[in-house]
């Protein structure tokens, strides 16, 4: 499988990446690069396995917690990063007209 | 001896019989940065007015006899790990001036036990490099230099290369780290010192910025063997705010650094005898070797066939869960902001301008086998191949205690020596990456020099949750190889 430009913008469209023209064909040769490379896995026989999902060493179950509110009314730390704010809301560009 | 000369260990001593103050010891430390730190960039940012209060805070403590496990002991904490009112930047220009409301589960447990931090090391950007060539705010430089070029400028290795650096050139005593595909082991060892990648769920991920969440473990790096098993003692432990985080004793891992190795079985990889390996690498593996068989460790060659797919596993596994995780770094709830004409605009804008070259194309590397018609063909076949990996290490288990294994496949390489090829630069963790994927510990120790001077490494990876064998293993193979070369530059 090799990436042509079309496939390199759309995927810079689903990342949310910008993409000048000028990056298109330096980025679709690096990723085709680094594609070509990881296209070996072709050659692996995994016919039967599970795949593993998780970093965990060994199966382990997810635990739960116990469903109760722990936390909250906690605006101003959430807010005091935030590029821009209304009140006690995140500030954006108008979404709808 | 000056006091930055001091091992972990050796400062806790000197602690404890009064022959220092943590407020001198911190001060040593913070003068050391001010003349060295210029040259080198291992920290971002210092927090120097914060360490001597809670170094005086400490000094008062000891005075009750209320001491703590590493009560006055100066550190450095990587730029990855979340700090409540310091700048936390991951590197990267779209946390640039973030500053954290909370404090991370790891750095709180070294704060707990009475650590003094001297600030904020620098890191690839969001982890992502083996160069520390990626960071938004300026390489690092390895504070050793090649006996026949010492102009020659060379990398720390990556992404913990400030916190590598910083400990070689005696800028801190210890330092945190995080290890997802080498980055503890291979900047521990292209500087000359020891680090381990505990085992997966080991230690808190809660509070760290995440990178490739099944693959991310945090760690320490110090000078010895002996550094790491005690920082780890505090770093690790059960935290419910982490899913993943082991539910586990933490045992007393210094106790292991001492255990030796009689009895023990020691795995040799035939895989990793990789074609063109340096002939320094594979003498330097020989002689490891024979210091364990030496000390009464039996040495057992086993096979982990499908090690040879670990990097391009892991280079599908890590950019999916990046281009996943980083999705969060929109330019509206923190971070830098750029904007745009429309909201979708002010998204593009802002993730362009505000990550790196290294981490756009692994974000487009994860969001492209991601997509709909590439999933299985890549992320699905990559997660199996990841289950046939850690398969291996299961079988291995049943006829060896402990693996050994070079750390990397060369010594530090010189800034200029530009990797332009991403693959070229992916294989710096070719040794290293097994044990991320199977979620294995994994411990670097400096174990000799190359012909130019530079620390070469070993590595020891072991069973889950069995880090005291690797500790045992690791601390048998410092003593015998009585590392003492010390960087050309240092305070």
């Amino acid at each position: 499988m090799s990436l042509d430009a079309a496939t390199v913008r759309r995927v810079a469209n689903l990342a949310r990446l910008r993409l000048e023209e000028t990056e298109v064909e330096k980025l679709q040769a690096e990723l085709n690069g680094i594609l070509g490379w990881i296209e070996q896995l072709q050659q692996v026989d995994t016919d039967g396995v599970e795949p593993m999902a998780g970093g965990a060493p060994v199966e382990v179950k997810l635990p739960w917690r116990e469903d109760a509110v722990t936390d909250g009314a906690q605006a101003e730390k959430v807010l005091a990063n935030a590029p821009d704010r209304e009140g006690e809301y995140f500030g954006v560009p108008k979404v709808v007209e | 001896m000056r006091p930055t000369d001091l091992t972990l260990a050796e400062g806790l001593e000197a602690l404890d019989k009064r022959e220092i103050s943590a407020v001198e010891l911190t001060q040593s430390f913070l003068d050391a940065i001010e003349r060295l730190n210029p040259r080198l960039n291992a920290y971002i940012t210092v927090t120097g007015e914060a360490a001597l209060a809670d170094a005086a805070a400490s000094d008062a403590r000891r005075a009750k006899g209320e001491a703590r496990a590493l009560d006055g002991i100066p550190l450095g904490i990587k730029d990855l790990f979340c700090t409540e009112g310091t700048r936390t930047t991951a590197g990267s220009n779209i946390l640039g001036g973030f500053v954290p409301p909370y404090e991370s589960t790891v750095s709180a447990n070294l704060k707990r036990d009475g650590a003094v931090f001297l600030g904020k090391l620098n890191l690839d950007e969001f982890a992502m490099g083996s160069s520390n060539q990626t960071s938004a705010f300026g390489p690092v430089e390895n504070p050793w230099s090649r006996a026949n070029d010492p102009e020659k400028r060379l990398v720390p290795g990556g992404s913990s290369g400030g916190s590598a650096a910083a400990v070689a050139a005696r800028l801190a005593m210890g330092a945190t780290a995080t290890d997802t595909g080498g980055s503890i082991r291979q900047p521990a060892a292209f500087c000359g010192i020891a680090g381990i990648k505990p085992t997966y769920g080991r230690c808190s991920r809660w509070g760290i910025v995440a990178f490739a969440s099944s693959l991310d473990q945090a760690g320490p790096v110090a000078r010895t063997v002996e550094d790491n098993a005690i920082l780890l003692r505090s770093m690790a432990g059960h935290d419910p705010k982490d899913s993943t985080s082991a539910n586990l004793p933490v045992p007393d891992f210094q106790a292991a650094v001492g255990r030796g190795v009689k009895g023990l079985r020691i795995g040799v990889p035939a895989e990793y005898r990789l074609d063109g390996l340096a002939p320094e690498i594979a003498a330097l593996w020989d002689q490891g070797l024979d210091w364990l068989r030496a000390e009464g460790a039996e040495i057992v060659p086993i096979s982990l066939p499908h090690a040879q797919y670990a990097l391009p596993t892991y280079y599908v596994v890590a950019p999916a869960e990046a281009s996943s995780n980083l999705a969060r770094y929109d330019g509206v709830r923190f971070g830098l902001r750029e904007n745009g004409s429309d909201l979708k605009d002010l998204y593009e804008r802002t993730r362009a301008r505000g990550f790196g070259a290294e981490v756009r194309r692994r974000i487009m590397i994860g969001t492209y086998v991601l997509s709909a018609g590439y999933y299985d063909a890549y992320y699905l076949k990559a997660q199996k191949v990841r289950a046939l990996i850690r398969r291996d290490f299961e079988l291995a288990w049943g006829k060896v205690d402990a693996i050994v294994t070079p750390a990397t496949p060369s010594a530090a390489f010189a800034m200029d020596e530009k990797q332009d090829d991403p693959v070229t630069m992916y294989l710096n963790d070719v040794f290293t990456v097994t044990a991320n994927l199977a979620g294995l510990p994994g411990l670097a120790v400096p174990a000799g020099l190359d012909g130019q001077g530079l620390p070469l490494g070993l590595q020891v990876i072991g069973r889950a949750f069995d880090e005291e064998t690797v500790f045992a293993v690791g601390g048998a193979i410092e003593r015998a190889a009585g590392f003492t070369a010390k960087p050309g530059m240092m305070a």
